[in-house]
């Protein structure tokens, strides 16, 4: 693949020819530079293999850094607000980073590799923070995505098709775990992550091995023991969502986009203060995070479930029907599996305790028509939709 | 009364000192260390040959602010005793022009251009008096603001708008974030009053006469001319009076203490490890030294936040200055100067294009084929410094950038050799006196005076480096983001030169946060 081909506007990942072969739509967009599915047949039939068989997903186009060298650890750990130098080999964290005024610029995953070697995977574009950050450290960076060709493989039937496929040692494989291993003769790195709350796996090969990779996986398909499908990234916002997942440019505006006052958002506003770290050496934004801690919160991005069948698009949100407006949601979607509407909104605290009541006045259509209705909203801590399979080693094989 | 303090100060320049010595008089346990084996950083003497001695890096100074010495109770040790000293302009012509602090002569000026020097020196004098509030104290935020910010800035306000008439403080609004070429070209006719005026204006910096904000660089630099300050050779009085200020203070003054780490524990500051690894405890640590070897050596990255530290390593701190010293048989001779005006300070700066193009050069990293050079003659005022009848010859020579592409090692010869052509050009047979010398690239002087840079003022000063963005806005007030640690030195507000007022501002500061708690 060219990197510079600039006949071309969006690069094409290694699984493109795949992609297109599945494509019965080809309904495409960008994600970072790569054409990217958004959706290849319905979103009911994609959104079902997540939730009931096994979805595969081309996520070659999520920026990929790979970090190096005596200071790679510290680098790290200075960077996030969680303490990276728990994270033994071969594990995988969740991770924020902030800027010095503790906003969110972007949240990814941790993967240490090897000992001494990190792969941090963001949603957003990073290297220029990262090199920012580094001044000072001993460390290498490298923006690799282009060189890792990765898949992610959820649903319940994951751990069946990829051992069907010929992953071995997958048993093992706890969640958040890493190992290197083959499929068929192909060596891939496969870890027990995703963004879907079910099991799943992410598998990590080279552009070379991409063909073999997806081959090896749907050649399952073909036996006729599973289903498998390709999904996009209309499916992925409706798993993401159920599975209490944010995403950053979406649910809140980043640290490092954000041009007006109090736009922008830090790991408490997102709720993310389980992985906001005090006890452990410095990290950008830490002594902003430590005077906001003692500060009453001023809002929250929070999970809400709307009474009632209306998806709440964009509505504002009230303290009460037809009373203050305290947020916006800022993603939604109708859930098949729960049978409810969940959204994730930006509430304003009162004296740092979320609104008593929330009350989302939705506009809706039908045959083009425009309705407006109340539903009453219900906040939800834990994520709308887990799955005990989730945390099972070994999952049960079905 | 304060709880007392065990206050640590990290350099014993004069910035330091002063510090040090406001701080001991408020009653605090102050302990100043050094990296050096004598005191004053920048301005204590310097013994380059056998036999001779410079002044430092500082041969001319303005005296240090009244304030400083009627608080530090110096008496008149650090007062300029000596006689006046004025500007030559040497023209190679001999025709040389004579700049004093407010009448011109020589140099064929006209009558108008007379005239409109000492208007002209009036004008901008008021300017830096007007910007006394602000030189005087912490620089204001303007977020959040504290009273005293309020009140500096009141006094601001008034000061520009009813202690200038209405037509000087539209003329400062005008001019103050300029060049000097511009202003100058609108109110002088001769080329040589020009260069003379702009060298001032960009000595020290990397910096040009059309560089935007030399106007104030010059009016910060004629800052020292208030209060009836007048420049002065007298550097190591300067130098001597406040370490005796110090030292009657209560001070406990440590050379070759040689500061490697700043403690810190839960972000707070709790003492200074030493190279040879001793370790002093203190409640409070003050850095006298520069803002990148405070924070990203002493402190250490580790500690900062990522884009505090990428600001601080961005800021602009490479010197353009060399200091030259010569040991000379006996003191040259100058077509058409007699000996008397060799006292003054000597300029070679032609005209605004002569210095325009000896900056050139320094923008890609080579030094100037025709550099501008400040001499003077200390051994004249001070026969000591020298061995009977020889003489030193100090020179300031821009421009000399610190990051030079073919690197110093390989240029010292030729560079010096353009300095000695240069002043040559003036007096002939000049390079037959020299016995030794001594070259201090920007380089040098980051290693012998630990100066990240090798800059003059710790960083330069410009509109973005300035007030309440010195170092860096967010540690613009002397405190840091670490609790307890500040900085006293020329890489805080005001900025560089002899005036003592960063060293006497952060005291101020200290004493204030110390007297309300906050640290």
């Amino acid at each position: 693949m060219s990197l510079h081909d600039f006949t071309q506007v969006l690069a094409k990942t290694p699984f493109h020819d795949r992609l297109a072969l599945h494509s019965q739509t080809q309904d495409w967009t960008g994600w970072n530079g790569y054409q990217t599915p958004r959706v290849l047949d319905t979103v009911a039939s994609e959104y079902f293999a997540v939730r009931s068989s096994c979805s595969v997903m081309d996520l070659t186009p999520m920026e990929k850094y790979l970090i190096t060298g005596p200071d790679a650890c510290a680098f790290l750990n200075r960077l996030v607000t969680r303490d990276v130098s728990k994270l033994k080999p071969k594990r995988v964290t969740y991770a924020v980073w902030c800027n010095d005024e503790g906003k969110v610029i972007d949240d990814g995953t941790i993967f240490h590799l090897e000992k001494g070697v990190y792969r941090l995977c963001a949603q957003h574009h990073q290297l220029d923070w990262l090199m920012l950050s580094s001044i000072g450290f001993d460390v290498t960076i490298e923006k690799d995505t282009h060189k890792v060709a990765a898949l992610s493989v959820q649903g319940p039937t994951s751990f069946s098709v990829l051992t069907a496929a010929g992953i071995e040692g997958l048993e093992k494989l706890k969640p958040f775990g890493i190992i290197h291993t083959k499929i068929g003769k192909i060596p891939v790195t496969v870890s027990r992550t995703g963004f879907t709350g079910d099991l799943g796996y992410e598998l990590w090969g080279t552009p070379k091995d991409a063909h073999g990779i997806w081959d090896a996986i749907f050649t399952v398909k073909e036996h006729g023991l599973f289903d498998i499908r390709v999904i996009g990234l209309d499916t992925l916002e409706m798993v993401r969502i159920e599975a209490g997942f944010i995403m950053p440019g979406f649910d809140f505006n980043t640290a490092e986009t954000t041009i007006r006052a109090d736009h922008d958002r830090s790991p408490y506003e997102l709720g993310l203060d389980w992985i906001v770290k005090f006890d452990k050496p410095y990290f950008t934004g830490k002594r902003a995070l430590i005077k906001e801690s003692k500060r009453p919160q001023k809002r929250c991005l929070v999970k809400l479930i709307a009474e009632g069948n209306k998806v709440p698009t964009s509505a504002f949100l009230f303290d009460g029907k037809n009373g203050n407006k305290i947020g916006t949601v800022m993603a939604q979607t109708w859930s098949p599996i729960l049978k409810s509407s969940l959204a994730m909104a930006d509430i304003d605290y009162n004296d740092g305790k979320p609104p008593v009541e929330i009350w989302a006045e939705i506009y809706y259509q039908k045959e083009l028509k425009w309705h407006v209705k109340w539903a009453k909203c219900h906040l939800q801590n834990a994520p709308f939709w887990s799955h005990p399979r989730r945390s099972k080693t070994p999952p049960n094989p079905v | 009364m304060t709880k007392k303090r065990n206050i640590v100060i990290i350099g014993a320049g004069h910035n330091g000192l002063i510090c040090a010595a406001y701080l001991a008089k408020a009653g605090h346990e102050v302990t100043v260390l050094e990296a050096r084996d004598q005191i004053g950083g920048g301005i204590a003497p310097r013994e380059f040959s056998k036999g001779f001695t410079a002044p430092g890096l500082a041969h001319l100074a303005y005296p240090l602010h009244p304030k400083i010495i009627s608080d530090l109770e110096i008496g008149n040790n650090a007062r300029s005793k000596s006689r006046t000293i004025n500007t030559i302009s040497l023209s190679k012509s001999g025709d040389h022009l004579h700049l004093g602090q407010s009448s011109a002569s020589g140099g064929s000026l006209s009558s108008e251009d007379q005239e409109a020097y000492s208007a002209f020196k009036k004008e901008f004098l008021a300017y830096a008096k007007a910007l006394s509030p602000l030189m005087m104290n912490k620089p204001p935020r303007l977020k959040n603001m504290d009273t005293k910010d309020k009140i500096t800035l009141a006094k601001l306000g008034w000061k520009v708008r009813f202690g200038l008439k209405t037509d000087s403080m539209r003329e400062f609004l005008r001019v103050g974030g300029i060049n000097i070429y511009d202003v100058l070209n609108e109110v002088f006719d001769s080329e040589a009053l020009k260069g003379a005026i702009a060298a001032d204006a960009v000595i020290g910096h990397h910096m040009a006469p059309r560089t935007p904000t030399t106007v104030l660089t010059y009016i910060l630099r004629l800052f020292g001319e208030t209060e009836n300050r007048q420049l002065t050779s007298a550097v190591p009085n300067i130098c001597e009076a406040l370490a005796t200020a110090a030292t009657s203070a209560g001070v406990n003054i440590r050379t070759q203490s040689k500061v490697e780490d700043i403690l810190l524990s839960d972000d707070q500051v709790t003492g200074v490890r030493l190279s040879n690894v001793e370790e002093i405890s203190a409640d409070i640590v003050v850095s006298n030294s520069d803002a990148k070897s405070t924070f990203l050596d002493l402190v250490g990255v580790q500690d900062l936040d990522a884009m505090f530290v990428h600001r601080i390593s961005k800021s602009r701190t490479n010197g353009d200055v060399a200091k030259l010293h010569f040991a000379l048989k006996s003191l040259p001779n100058f077509t058409s100067l007699d000996a008397e005006s060799l006292r003054h300070r000597l300029l070679i700066a032609p005209n605004m294009r002569y210095i325009e193009q000896a900056f050139n050069p320094s923008k890609y990293g080579e030094f100037s084929e025709r550099p501008v050079l400040e001499i003077t003659f200390p051994t004249i005022d001070n026969p000591a410094l020298s061995p009977d009848g020889q003489h030193t010859m100090s020179v300031n020579a821009s421009f000399a950038p610190y990051a030079l592409k073919a690197g110093w090692d390989k240029k010292r010869k030729t560079f010096t050799q353009k300095v000695i052509d240069t002043v040559a050009g003036y007096a002939p047979g000049f390079e037959s006196l020299i016995l030794d010398h001594e070259l201090l690239t920007p380089v040098d002087i980051e290693s012998e005076y630990n100066i990240k840079g090798g800059h003059w003022h710790h960083g330069e000063i410009a509109i973005d480096q300035s007030f309440m963005m010195r170092p860096i806005h967010g540690t613009a007030q002397y405190n840091t983001p670490i609790s307890g640690l500040f900085l006293c030195g020329a890489a805080a507000h005001p900025g560089g030169s002899i005036n003592g007022l960063p060293g006497r501002n952060a005291a101020q500061r200290i004493l204030a946060m110390t007297k309300s708690g906050d640290v």
